[in-house]
């Protein structure tokens, strides 16, 4: 099997805390990889080393079948991210922000590729417009562009849809599942949303603790824990002591 | 009014201020630094009060030196700090760009910040006070091109304290320059400094640069040795500077302050 994302025995300790313990997964090429679990468990970590935010304190990250602490630059050329918590600077309009993280890129036909995402992403009105002005959801999709300007082969969303209202937060999910569809990229996303997790992704990881505590289809699980959906089962094991496969 | 609630604020800056060591440091610098930066300048009026014909010209002229210096290291923070303000300091370090690049591009545009700058108030300090710093020929590209150098390498330097500590370190990353000044022997010579701080002052290349401006100004002779003394300190101190902003970005990356450091 070629899995684009190769993650074995990750670790991360700071001093004498273990914020991610020996976790473990993999991500086919056109794939969505759910990443649950409360706040504090681990999956920001995760992410961030990911992202080469972080150094692993031990275990390996491979993406399209390189090193991350080896190819630390090539890798970051084919991932991208985004999140609620970062920002696009302010004062830049759209199309400036989009300019400057395609050439940070080094996107050879950059024009092109702006005129595709602002398109598809319904920006074309709003590439003049200051960033700091637009509305949440505008900001939100000129995000989207800014972590798609680069064509990415993995991109790691971080609560993408929060904050949206439901219209907006339908669209990007349709939008995230169309081109992933048409690219055949390969998606990790960390959502507090079952009901976006249920839709977008056909396998799940459930950690807890900076540890995996399940892994499976949202419709294994449901039917794993006995549950009527995803929420009850992600109640359940976050209110579990200690529950393992 | 509301005691409960007026307490409540104080100790909302009274934690903040208790639980960054650069915050304190910040409160207990600046007064000592001013006070320490004037008393010399004093003094030095004080006892050689016929030391320069053309005080004016030359404290104009070493005061757009130092400007020029200033600029170009709160530049450089400016550009790293403008980051982590917006938020958008995540994106970048998640870009492709390796480190050397972003210190080469900060450099550039600190250069031009700073040239936005200094080219108004050296056509100022012509029509107003008579004087021009294009008196100092040749050697003003020199001097420049020292405290330039020298400027970007404090703004390496707190540029890698912002990348470990966070934005604890904005504080020092605006008083740097002031820290420096009274060693940097901007409005005076050398010799008024006490022996001790003689010795921390010709650890700085600052001491040579504007030790030489005065020199050519007052003087209208040229001391190269002065030159290459600075430009030796100065290469010395860049390269512990970007080594040291290296090993900051490691550290962070192990210490997770990339991952929050808009906070």
């Amino acid at each position: 099997m070629n899995y684009l994302v190769e993650v074995k025995n990750l670790k991360k300790n700071y001093s004498s805390k273990e914020a991610v313990k020996d976790v473990s997964f993999n991500i086919k090429e056109n794939e969505i990889l759910g990443l649950l679990g409360p706040n504090g468990s681990g999956k920001t970590t995760t992410i961030g080393m990911l992202l080469g935010l972080l150094k692993p304190s031990g275990g390996e990250i491979k993406i399209d079948n390189m090193i991350f602490e080896k190819d630390r630059i090539e890798i970051l050329n084919k991932i991208n991210f985004i999140s609620p918590y970062i920002e696009l600077p302010k004062k830049l309009t759209v199309k400036q922000n989009l300019t400057v993280y395609g050439k940070l890129y080094d996107i050879k036909n950059l024009k092109e590729r702006i005129d595709y995402l602002t398109e598809k992403l319904r920006l074309k009105e709003l590439l003049n417009r200051i960033t700091g002005e637009l509305s949440s959801g505008q900001k939100n999709r000129a995000s989207l562009a800014k972590a798609l300007i680069n064509n990415p082969k993995v991109l790691f969303l971080d609560e993408p849809t929060a904050s949206l209202d439901p219209e907006i937060g339908d669209f990007v999910r349709s939008f995230l599942e169309n081109y992933k569809k048409e690219n055949k990229i390969s998606i990790l996303l960390a959502s507090h949303n079952m009901s976006e997790v249920n839709r977008l992704c056909k396998s799940v990881l459930m950690m807890k603790n900076g540890a995996i505590i399940d892994k499976g289809s949202p419709q294994f699980l449901i039917e794993k824990h006995g549950r009527k959906n995803l929420e009850e089962v992600f109640l359940k094991l976050s209110r579990s002591e200690n529950e393992f496969n | 009014m509301n005691l409960i609630r007026i307490y409540g604020l104080f100790l909302r800056h009274f934690y903040l201020i208790t639980r960054s060591f650069p915050r304190i440091l910040d409160l207990i610098y600046w007064p000592t630094i001013q006070i320490t930066l004037w008393g010399f300048i004093s003094n030095f009026f004080a006892t050689y009060s016929t030391y320069y014909n053309n005080a004016v010209g030359i404290i104009l002229t070493c005061a757009i030196l130092y400007d020029f210096l200033f600029r170009t290291s709160i530049g450089f923070n400016m550009l790293f700090l403008e980051e982590i303000w917006s938020r958008n300091f995540t994106n970048l370090f998640i870009s492709p760009m390796r480190i050397s690049e972003i210190i080469t591009s900060l450099v550039g545009t600190a250069l031009i910040r700073a040239l936005i700058g200094l080219v108004p108030a050296i056509l100022l300090t012509s029509p107003l006070f008579g004087i021009s710093i294009l008196n100092l020929g040749i050697s003003l590209f020199f001097l420049f091109l020292s405290l330039y150098i020298f400027g970007i390498t404090l703004g390496i330097l707190v540029s890698a304290g912002l990348l470990r500590f966070g934005p604890s370190f904005e504080n020092i990353a605006w008083s740097t320059m002031f820290l420096i000044a009274p060693f940097g022997c901007i409005y005076y010579p050398v010799d008024i400094l006490p022996n001790f701080f003689q010795k921390i002052a010709y650890a700085m290349p600052l001491v040579y640069v504007f030790e030489e401006a005065r020199r050519i100004l007052v003087d209208q002779t040229l001391n190269i040795e002065n030159l290459y003394k600075a430009f030796l300190l100065n290469t010395v101190y860049l390269i512990v500077a970007i080594s040291l902003f290296y090993y900051s970005f490691n550290q962070a990356r192990k210490k997770g302050t990339l991952i929050n450091i808009g906070e």
